[in-house]
């Protein structure tokens, strides 16, 4: 089918293999996210953040010679550079699972809503390629980059941390490595489930976009709501972003000091996206079926 | 010839809904064309065919492979353009093409070469560089096809490829179609209401009605068939008219004192009908090929009477 002789030919060239035909869906993803200048910016201020700033609070306090030399006294600041669970979460862990909801914010709203809003769906399933596949390229859209914002950096400030801190550090910090690679999944996971479930509902990327905020601040409004008039504590359960911070605490070897028991928050994590999954199934077909 | 198509009592229920109800058949043509009211379930059997919606009964087979089996290595050799609007927002029409391509296995280079080709091919030119919201309706049905052509497919589903096109956009895409058919490339499928495009670009037609099969026919072989059924009126009485061309080795009947309906055989030309009229000086006032057109087909199909329309 050459243009200059405009006819109908078939292929007959090499196929790509099929298993990684779901890759292409983020690789035209990210072609039209990373034209948003906006987006990059944000992402640089991340990684300056992430691979440049942390690391140097991980070194400083193994050198003791560059403490000194910018005028400050290593006995003075040695507790305060010591890296432990609570300063794990508070200067890495909390700051990127927002950055992950920022990021899912801005790739999550047109993911699947393009698609629906225009009848692409047929032009996708009628090609060797299912559903499911449809939902993994979509998925793995999220799930790359919400990676390489949380876990992919911490694991890397982690491997980094065991290699200045040595073996005794390593042996009363394991958890630390664990709990960013757990949380960081779970958080992900669920933003990516909860993002493509709104996407396949809402067609429009405004409106997406506002539900995201709202799953995050309607719900523990709700909870809140149902704690006083109940007087209970169980209506935080609908609260995602808590429940995550209760099962990340205890992944990172820090206490419990929520009345929410772990296994509910576990519970109610899973039956959440169990829903989302759901309600996207639903909706990731080929044609609407109006049952008589 | 090998089937392209077979139904082995193939249903489709949508909750207790029957819309295909027992299809048992098997096609062969290069372009076949589905026929039907609204609802008679054209659009069902293609997507059921697709793998969109799973039989309820039976099975169908592509190529020799069953839909039910082999639904992924099926839609390989498929290209299907959908009858209503069907597009990625935001994309242009090239890069809608090429992700389409490459989702159907194709190496990124070679899906961007063919999707190039295939905007080419259908006379998007320059135009698929635009969004494909800005089309007109007739850009739209040839972004469509473009879609469904570029990773070569050896059989194409159009669901009502002319649907909203003005004259030269139509008259464009039955070009395109036949040249595909021609190509000898590709089989086709066509889905539409129109009886006119199926003419032009089907030799064969299943027609549907009430989620049944109503009538398959072989236009080809009708065409042939139909071709030696000779309707002739004359001026005046033609008694004498009908004996002589009785006499040339014809079946005749006389329809009423003017008109006459004659078989050829294989032997006789009209030219000879003609010498025929000129010997017996009689005047000739309208012959035509008496053939079912499709519309007739399609009228029987549906059990409507010629009278009634």
């Amino acid at each position: 089918m050459a243009v200059y002789d405009r006819r109908y030919g078939p292929y007959e060239g090499r196929l790509t293999p099929r298993r990684t035909r779901f890759l292409v869906l983020p690789a035209y993803s990210y072609q039209e996210v990373f034209a948003s200048k906006a987006f990059i910016v944000f992402l640089a201020l991340w990684g300056v953040w992430a691979l440049l700033v942390l690391p140097i609070l991980i070194y400083l306090p193994h050198n003791l010679g560059a403490l000194e030399s910018i005028g400050l006294d290593p006995e003075a600041l040695k507790g305060v550079f010591e890296i432990n669970a609570s300063k794990a979460l508070g200067f890495f862990m909390i700051p990127s699972t927002i950055v992950a909801y920022l990021t899912a914010l801005v790739l999550g709203p047109a993911l699947i809503s393009s698609d629906l809003r225009n009848n692409g769906l047929p032009l996708y399933l009628s090609r060797p390629f299912g559903r499911w596949e449809y939902v993994l390229g979509k998925s793995a859209v999220m799930l790359i980059m919400l990676s390489l914002v949380t876990w992919i950096p911490g694991m890397l400030l982690f491997l980094f941390q065991c290699y200045m801190g040595g073996w005794t550090w390593i042996k009363q910090y394991w958890s630390v490595g664990f709990g960013v690679f757990m949380t960081s999944w779970i958080w992900i996971t669920l933003l990516c489930v909860i993002s493509l479930a709104i996407s396949a509902y809402v067609k429009w990327k405004p409106v997406a976009r506002l539900s995201l905020i709202l799953i995050f601040i309607v719900l523990p409004s709700i909870g809140q709501v149902i704690n006083l008039i109940l007087r209970t504590d169980w209506g935080s359960i609908i609260d995602m972003r808590g429940m995550v911070t209760i099962v990340g605490a205890t992944l990172f070897g820090l206490p419990n000091n929520s009345a929410i028991p772990v296994p509910a928050a576990w519970l109610s994590i899973l039956s959440f996206s169990a829903f989302c999954i759901v309600l996207m199934a639903k909706k990731i077909r080929a044609y609407e079926v109006v049952k008589s | 010839m090998n089937s392209v198509i077979e139904l082995e009592n193939l249903g489709v229920c949508f909750g207790r809904h029957q819309v295909l109800k027992h299809l048992t058949g098997s096609f062969s043509g290069r372009s076949i064309g589905l026929l039907g009211p609204n609802g008679a379930g054209k659009t069902t059997l293609l997507h059921c065919l697709l793998g969109f919606h799973p039989p309820t009964e039976g099975t169908a087979r592509i190529f020799g492979r069953d839909i039910l089996k082999d639904g992924t290595a099926i839609r390989e050799l498929i290209g299907y353009m959908p009858e209503r609007d069907a597009f990625v927002a935001g994309m242009s029409a090239v890069r809608l093409t090429r992700l389409m391509a490459e989702l159907s296995g194709l190496p990124p280079r070679a899906a961007l070469e063919r999707a190039h080709e295939a905007l080419y091919y259908v006379g998007l030119n320059e135009a698929r560089y635009r969004k494909l919201e800005s089309y007109s309706l007739g850009m739209k049905q040839m972004a469509k096809l473009a879609q469904a052509i570029v990773h070569g497919p050896r059989l194409l589903f159009l669901d009502e490829p002319t649907n909203g096109l003005d004259p030269p956009h139509r008259a464009r895409m039955i070009k395109m179609i036949q040249e595909i058919r021609d190509s000898g490339k590709a089989n086709l499928v066509i889905s539409s209401h129109l009886l006119r495009d199926v003419e032009e670009c089907c030799d064969e037609v299943l027609i549907l009605k009430d989620g049944e099969i109503a009538t398959y026919c072989n236009l080809e072989e009708e065409r042939k068939a139909n071709l030696r059924f000779i309707e002739i009126e004359t001026q005046r009485g033609n008694a004498a008219f009908a004996e002589a061309v009785g006499n040339l080795g014809c079946e005749v009947a006389v329809l009423n004192d003017r008109k006459i309906k004659t078989v050829l055989p294989e032997n006789i030309r009209i030219r000879d009908i003609y010498q025929v009229a000129a010997d017996q000086n009689m005047q000739v006032r309208r012959l035509d090929y008496k053939r079912d057109s499709l519309q007739d087909i399609f009228l029987k199909a549906m059990g409507v009477s010629h009278g009634g329309v």
